[in-house]
């Protein structure tokens, strides 16, 4: 994208002061290596993208997020599960602020982005989401060309290099060139759902953004598109940061490198109940609820 | 129950009942459009039947006169186009704008309530009344007369809230998911506006277009009361000017009692149809092309 803006580059400090921050989550507290925030969160050694902090979210009267704290490494794939209505799709709204558009959104609390608060008052969320890319549940592409759909970002966000050459990296990098090379004219829409989808992460691509929040990207695709898309997230996270979101315990297990376990509370707020590395979580969760979650015992 | 009668699967007692209504139904709702179609093709012949012997090319190009076989179009299509004219280019932008604002941008509460309420109801107010406001403002206070722009004034007020209402419906046909796309690759709301919502919604603002100038195309009562009843025997060359319609026209030649005059009226009525539908083909074909591409 050429310029950066100024504080973009300069990295989050190291220490941070978690603790005491999810009392409830835990009855027993777990004492962990250095990086335990508090409960059955172990926030990881690496450099953090994201550092949430006492994230709460209101849908007009309605809770949907209490107190969400943990951070988010760069280049990995931190899966976000739970069940149906346990804020995951909510949480990973909040990281690029699509949560602006609707309507009686109130959000209190901190979303460091390398150390920058994206909900700070002068913070633009168009700047935020160049940056943070998202691809949504259900492929959307636009109803015009695959050249068209690629360049749009790009094209709004004033790049001027050549707009071939950023369609086919773009292209290539979602793994939908070679299958798609010969008809860039062709509608987005008439390709089938598995490419579409893959079409909205090269869109997402083409922008050049850090992180790449992906929100159930495979629940409406059959299993053989599904496998692609997973093939494309390990291929990604060489270069880019990606969060996605999955109620599918399987793929979470397959692809992320580190899983946040959420549940929502008696009052229907979701909570983070557990996060971790993906291979501790699966295998030697700390918590009952994640435990039960996991072996099928409920949601 | 297994030493009742055979199963059967043909329809009866409750079931034929049901199906025999249904049936019936069919060539019910059958009658009710074709009572529309037959009303409309029997004007249409007597129109065609008592005018089409008066449609020649001296017909459009005449002024009006008070000999019959010598009265033409002239003055009036030309008044009607300069009205028209004027009245698109006033009332398509602060339309669309609205639709815009009010889908897009307004925040939801009070007073977005309150306008959208009363562009409802204004969409209903007839046009007479209209015609009394612009009578009033525009010829009266802003000291316009019954001149073209006057007209064009107070018909750009009466489609404008017809053509908010279907601009606002065809923009709220355009999936959100769209603009959620759009939105995520960080383009601002007004790219995400101009690039994605205007042309997915275009088809529907095209129709809504097409209702409102085919209602101001015929408009004669709200101009009648502007002071538009005149005789013009020149061509309109400025928005200052005095004028007439095509449709003032025919009232004009209805109210005659020669025959001779009728007939005119019945020329002018076709004249007028057929520039209606025109422009309707016209706007459905931009349509349609937009909605494919």
């Amino acid at each position: 994208m050429g310029e950066e803006g100024p504080g973009m580059t300069q990295l989050r400090t190291p220490v941070r002061l978690n603790e005491g921050l999810l009392q409830d989550t835990s009855p027993t507290p777990v004492a962990a290596a250095g990086q335990t925030a508090g409960g059955a969160i172990t926030n990881p050694a690496e450099e953090a993208v994201f550092a949430v902090s006492e994230l709460n979210l209101w849908y007009g009267h309605k809770q949907a997020l209490s107190d969400v704290t943990f951070d988010i490494p760069v280049n990995r794939v931190t899966a976000l599960i739970g069940p149906s209505g346990c804020g995951k799709s909510t949480l990973i709204r909040c990281l690029n602020r699509m949560n602006d558009l609707i309507r009686g959104v109130r959000v209190i609390g901190r979303v460091d982005y390398h150390g920058q608060d994206i909900y700070a008052p002068d913070i633009d969320p168009v700047e935020v989401r160049r940056r943070i890319g998202m691809v949504f549940q259900k492929p959307n592409p636009f109803p015009k060309s695959i050249q068209d759909n690629v360049a749009f970002g790009a094209k709004v966000n004033g790049y001027k290099g050549s707009m071939g050459q950023l369609v086919e990296r773009s292209l290539r990098q979602a793994a939908l060139w070679e299958e798609v090379k010969d008809d860039l004219k062709k509608s987005g829409l008439a390709l089938s759902g598995g490419q579409q989808q893959r079409l909205c992460i090269a869109r997402a691509l083409a922008v050049q953004p850090d992180v790449i929040l992906m929100d159930e990207p495979c629940s409406s695709l059959d299993p053989i598109a599904t496998l692609k898309i997973e093939d494309l997230i390990r291929e990604l996270v060489r270069d880019y940061t990606i969060i996605i979101v999955t109620h599918n315990m399987q793929q979470a297990a397959r692809v992320s490198d580190y899983t946040a376990f959420m549940l929502a509370d008696d009052h229907g707020a979701g909570r983070l109940i557990e996060y971790g590395p993906a291979s501790e979580i699966f295998t030697n969760p700390k918590e009952k609820r994640t435990e039960d979650y996991i072996t099928g015992r409920f949601g | 129950m297994t030493t009742a009668a055979p199963i059967t699967l043909r329809a009866r007692g409750r079931v034929a009942m049901r199906q025999a209504i249904s049936r019936a139904s069919r060539y019910l709702f059958l009658g009710a459009s074709l009572v529309g179609v037959a009303v409309l093709l029997l004007l249409a012949y007597e129109t065609i039947s008592s005018g089409v012997s008066r449609l020649s090319w001296d017909f459009v190009t005449n002024y009006p006169s008070r000999f019959a076989e010598r009265a033409g179009l002239r003055s009036s299509a030309i008044g009607s186009t300069w009205v028209l004219g004027l009245t698109v280019v006033m009332a398509l932008p602060i339309a669309v704008g609205t639709a815009i604002w009010i889908e897009e941008f307004a925040p939801r509460n009070k007073l977005l309530t309150i306008v959208k309420l009363n562009l409802a109801n204004l969409a209903g107010v007839p046009s007479i009344i209209y015609g009394v406001l612009g009578l009033a403002v525009f010829g009266r206070y802003f000291g316009l007369g019954p001149s073209i722009m006057t007209g064009a004034l107070t018909l750009s007020l009466m489609i404008v809230p017809m053509t908010v209402i279907a601009s606002q419906e065809a923009i709220r046909q355009v999936p959100p998911s769209i603009r959620d796309g759009a939105l995520a690759l960080g383009a601002t709301q007004w790219q995400t506006v101009w690039y994605h919502v205007l042309p997915g919604a275009l088809p529907g603002i095209m129709t809504g277009i097409i209702l409102a100038v085919s209602r101001a195309v015929g408009e004669t009562a709200a101009l009648i009361m502007i002071g538009a009843f005149t005789f013009i025997a020149f061509d309109n060359t400025s928005p200052r000017e005095d004028f007439t319609t095509v449709p003032i026209q025919i009232y004009n030649w209805t109210i005659r009692p020669q025959e001779a005059f009728r007939q005119n009226a019945a020329a002018a009525i076709i004249v007028l149809m057929v520039a209606v539908l025109s422009l309707n083909l016209l706007a459905a074909v931009i349509r349609e092309r937009f909605r494919r591409s």
